[in-house]
């Protein structure tokens, strides 16, 4: 059976300046299963999860490898095939629920435009399906929420409505962007679990977008470890915790804190450890 | 900390070059001096005495046309007069007018602005009353009505603009001035203990100056309507006195019979206005991102 | 209701500076209506009646008491009651400046979403350049230039009235549009509106050069915000984005802009009616103050005034209102 998402050998470079941003990157995804995306700022993380969701900027060009979803290259794919795909298989987790809500249209209204769009739905059924929705990540009060206005909510409920929306049109994979950078720590493991659990129930993929290792202790399946655009390391979690093959992986591993093992120590990745991937990262960029 | 609070706008040399560069700049700014020209040497250019009437060559079509008579380009009036010269000797006052009140206006409603928009508390307050209470007869008529009071002539005119559409720059100046005062280097200065006239004068105003510049641009081109508007009511300078609006007026009074009275005039005036335009937006363009490092 | 009681300050204001400024006035009315033939009796006659013979003060407090209660003298060029000729003219551009109104924002707001729609793109650019153009002229010279073109070049249209005589007497109101609409007569409606498309044309095209350009540049800025993406990302199209999502946070800070070029409009049609002899408030303006008429001119500076405050006072609310934080805070 093939895998859902594939990528394979992608390679992106910056349209002006041909920058390289990810080279020969492969993985997959198969139904259902969690995988964290992991990299400093900058290693190419972000653009890997635009490209599955189909939007890249115009200043990133794709110059190799193939992107696909349930066997289909998404790269080549004609732009209505990709609104249609778009959020109905493939649906965004966003990073600040702050921005990401229309200030100017109530939850119901922003809510409802998925399920009218996706599942046809309209009217008293809308409605009915988005009280459900809430209540499914756990609001209180969810006739309350559906209407008001975000800046009446807060930030950990705003992310819960993006949430929703996320898992409302019944999608294959959900691309989670670093979805709790932007809210209170205290706040940040329930939205977590609140994600896993979602996951877990529907049955959905998910490639989560982080920087933090511990994100990736606690929920994903498998890890995918960038480094300036370039594959580290991957593998199941289990594995990449446990026994970490490649000397970055390991160096990252002593530097961070992480929630399963407070008081972690907080020394930065040794130069040592950098500087082949430093220098490799270099010579693709001369000979790019 | 010292440098920050003197960095004033300084215009090096290469700037310069910029300005005229800017093709907006370019354009307008050269139309608009040969205009200006023109009206400084009208009684060596214009080919007839513009008050001269010839009832004998009474509405004649201009240059090209049929029975129009040589040494009238662009045609005479239903009183013979010529209509190349008095365009010619219109541009005198359309300048001279939107020049003057354009920058009489510039003035005071800069000073207004400069001073509610920094020293803020009741100046703010008083004098965005004032700007209120102005703003809210119809420019138009308070021109009318200020040329009515004062009588007619050239003065009260250019007054009259002046006293009506200061208000343009006060409002601008104001939030501008507003802007910059919040800005780093003005609450540095204030730190080091420069007087706050000094801060105004010397931090606040270089940098408030291009917006001013690009206003006055703008505030002539409507000051040369305003004129054409009150002379096309009779109410500008004496009616002896050739102005495009008077023009205007008289053109369309015989538009069936002699198009040509009212195209030229009305040319005229849109395309000194569009100049004067472009050109504000040309300069604000220019001198905006310089000075807002 | 802060703003209402600043708003009558405002009005009072208005009335201050007109009476003064009239009084103050070089010319004098009554010198305007008497014969040659009247004697100094005669003329201080007059004066006595129409009070100018009474210090300043106490004019302008008579004036007050008379306002409020809505007298406003009479006409002394005309010979009625101001109230009478307001109450006539006002209807009329009132009409004229909400068919220009909605010519502007219609116009204005379709070349605005369009540029949005068309952003970085050669009609972007192109679209810019001819509104940048059109924000020069003012509506004088439309007004003119359309005189031109509609009076030599392709006269389809009427060039001065509100409507045919024909059908002047069909009416109950002064509100000739309302009222033609309502009541189905069409061939009243159409021959109202082709006698109201040139002088709504020049008033509205300055108004829809300034609503293109604040409403695309708000647009843009909106269009760029997260939500936007998310919005696309659920699938919409450019134009539903743009309607649905980005306008209702671009018509707020549009609002502002767009009410005070509203006053503008308004205060244009002092000559705009004048050139196309629409039976309008405007229309009486110059020809009041060339006759000194000062029941006449303070009637009609407070009629403009008053429309003025209202339609700030108008924008003030809508604003607040189109704010979701402020309406729902």
């Amino acid at each position: 059976m093939t895998a859902l998402v594939s990528v394979e050998s992608l390679s992106a470079v910056a349209t002006r300046d041909r920058t390289p941003i990810l080279r020969d990157v492969s993985l997959t995804l198969e139904r259902g299963e969690v995988r964290g995306l992991v990299g400093e700022s900058g290693a190419g993380k972000s653009t890997l999860g635009k490209a599955l969701l189909g939007i890249l900027p115009a200043t990133i060009r794709v110059t190799g490898g193939w992107l696909r979803f349930e066997g289909r290259d998404l790269l080549s794919l004609p732009a209505k095939e990709l609104r249609r795909l778009r959020g109905q298989e493939i649906t965004l987790i966003p990073q600040d629920p702050q921005t990401a809500l229309n200030p100017a249209r109530t939850i119901s209204a922003q809510l409802g435009d998925v399920l009218r769009m996706k599942l046809g739905l309209s009217g008293s059924a809308q409605h009915a399906r988005a009280l459900e929705l809430l209540e499914e990540v756990q609001i209180r009060d969810p006739a309350r929420v559906l209407a008001s206005y975000p800046h009446q909510l807060s930030g950990g409920m705003r992310q819960r409505v993006l949430i929703a929306s996320a898992f409302a049109p019944g999608p294959k994979l959900v691309v989670a962007d670093e979805p709790t950078t932007a809210l209170d720590v205290t706040v940040q493991r329930e939205i977590l679990r609140l994600i896993r659990r979602m996951q877990e129930r529907h049955g959905t993929a998910a490639i989560f977008i982080t920087h933090d290792l511990g994100v990736v202790a606690k929920i994903c399946d498998s890890v995918t470890l960038l480094y300036a655009g370039k594959v580290v390391e991957a593998g199941p979690a289990v594995d990449l915790f446990a026994n970490p093959r490649e000397p970055y992986t390991r160096a990252l591993l002593a530097a961070g804190p992480r929630y399963d093992q407070p008081g972690h120590g907080m020394e930065p990745v040794p130069d040592a450890v950098l500087e082949p991937l430093r220098a490799d990262y270099l010579a693709s960029l001369l000979h790019g | 900390m010292v440098e920050v609070a003197l960095t004033r706008a300084a215009r090096p040399p290469a700037e310069r070059r910029r300005l005229v560069a800017e093709p907006r700049v370019a354009m307008a700014g050269g139309f608009l001096l040969a205009v200006a020209l023109i009206a400084v040497f009208a009684p060596w250019i214009a080919p007839k005495n513009p008050l001269e009437q010839d009832l004998m060559s009474a509405s004649l079509p201009p240059a090209g046309f049929a029975d129009a008579a040589p040494g009238f380009w662009l045609g005479t009036d239903d009183l013979g007069r010529d209509v190349l010269s008095r365009l010619v000797f219109g541009a005198r006052i359309a300048l001279t007018v939107s020049l003057i009140s354009a920058t009489l206006a510039g003035f005071v409603g800069s000073a207004l602005g400069l001073a509610a928009g920094f020293y803020k508390g009741i100046v703010d307050k008083v004098v965005s009353r004032l700007v209120e209470i102005w703003m809210a007869f119809p420019p138009v008529l308070l021109s009318v009505l200020l040329v009515a009071v004062m009588g007619s002539g050239v003065v009260s005119v250019i007054a009259a603009i002046a006293v009506i559409d200061w208000t343009r720059f006060c409002r601008v100046v104001r939030t501008e001035t507003q802007a910059q005062a919040a800005r780093d280097f003005a609450m540095a200065a204030q730190a080091i203990g420069f007087s706050r006239a000094h801060i105004l004068w010397r931090e606040i105003l270089p940098n408030v100056a291009p917006v001013i510049v690009a206003l006055l641009s703008l505030e002539m081109g409507v000051a040369v309507v305003v004129e054409a508007i009150l002379s096309f009511v009779g109410l500008s300078v004496s009616s002896d006195t050739p102005t495009w609006g008077g023009m205007i007026a008289e053109g369309r009074q015989v538009l069936h019979e002699s198009w040509w009275v009212l195209v030229f005039p009305l040319a005229a005036l849109f395309a000194t206005v569009l100049a004067f335009n472009l050109l504000g937006a040309g300069l604000k363009r220019v001198l905006d991102p310089v000075m807002r490092r | 209701m802060q703003r209402l009681a600043l708003s009558a300050v405002t009005l009072l204001g208005v009335g201050i500076v007109v009476f003064v400024l009239l009084r103050v006035a070089p010319g004098d009315p009554v010198s305007m209506m008497i014969s040659p033939s009247a004697t100094p009796a005669d003329v201080a006659a007059l004066r006595a009646h129409y009070g100018l013979d009474r210090p300043l003060a106490t004019q302008f407090g008579l004036w007050l008491f008379a306002a409020l209660r809505l007298d406003f003298g009479d006409s002394i060029s005309l010979r009625r009651h101001v109230l009478e000729l307001l109450g006539e003219r006002f209807p009329a551009t009132l009409e004229l400046a909400f068919a220009a109104f909605a010519f502007g924002a219609l116009g204005g707001g379709l070349v605005a979403v369009a540029g949005t729609l068309a952003r970085g793109s050669a009609l972007e650019a192109a679209l810019d350049f001819v509104n940048g153009l059109f924000l020069a002229v003012p509506d004088f010279v439309w007004a003119m230039t359309l005189v031109l073109l509609i009076g030599v070049a392709f006269p389809i249209l009427p060039l001065s009235g509100r409507i045919d005589p024909a059908f002047a007497s069909d009416f109950v109101t002064p509100f000739y549009l309302i009222e033609s609409a309502v009541r189905w007569n069409g061939a009243a409606l159409r021959d109202l509106l082709a006698h109201m498309a040139m002088p709504a044309l020049a008033l509205g095209l300055p108004l829809a050069a300034v609503i293109a350009r604040t409403l695309k540049e708000a647009l843009s800025e909106a269009m760029v915000q997260d939500y936007i993406l998310l919005a696309r990302l659920k699938g919409k199209s450019e134009l539903r984005l743009v309607l649905q999502e980005a306008l209702r946070n671009a018509l707020g800070p549009t609002l502002s802009l767009t009410g005070v070029q509203l006053t503008f409009m308004i205060g244009g049609t002092v000559i705009v009616e004048r050139i196309f002899a629409y039976p309008g408030v405007g229309a009486l303006a110059i020809d009041a103050v060339v006759n000194r008429d000062l029941p006449l001119i303070q009637g009609v500076a407070l009629a403009f005034g008053a429309l003025f405050i209202l339609i700030n006072l108008t924008v003030d609310l809508a604003t607040a209102r189109l704010d979701p934080r402020q309406a729902h805070g």
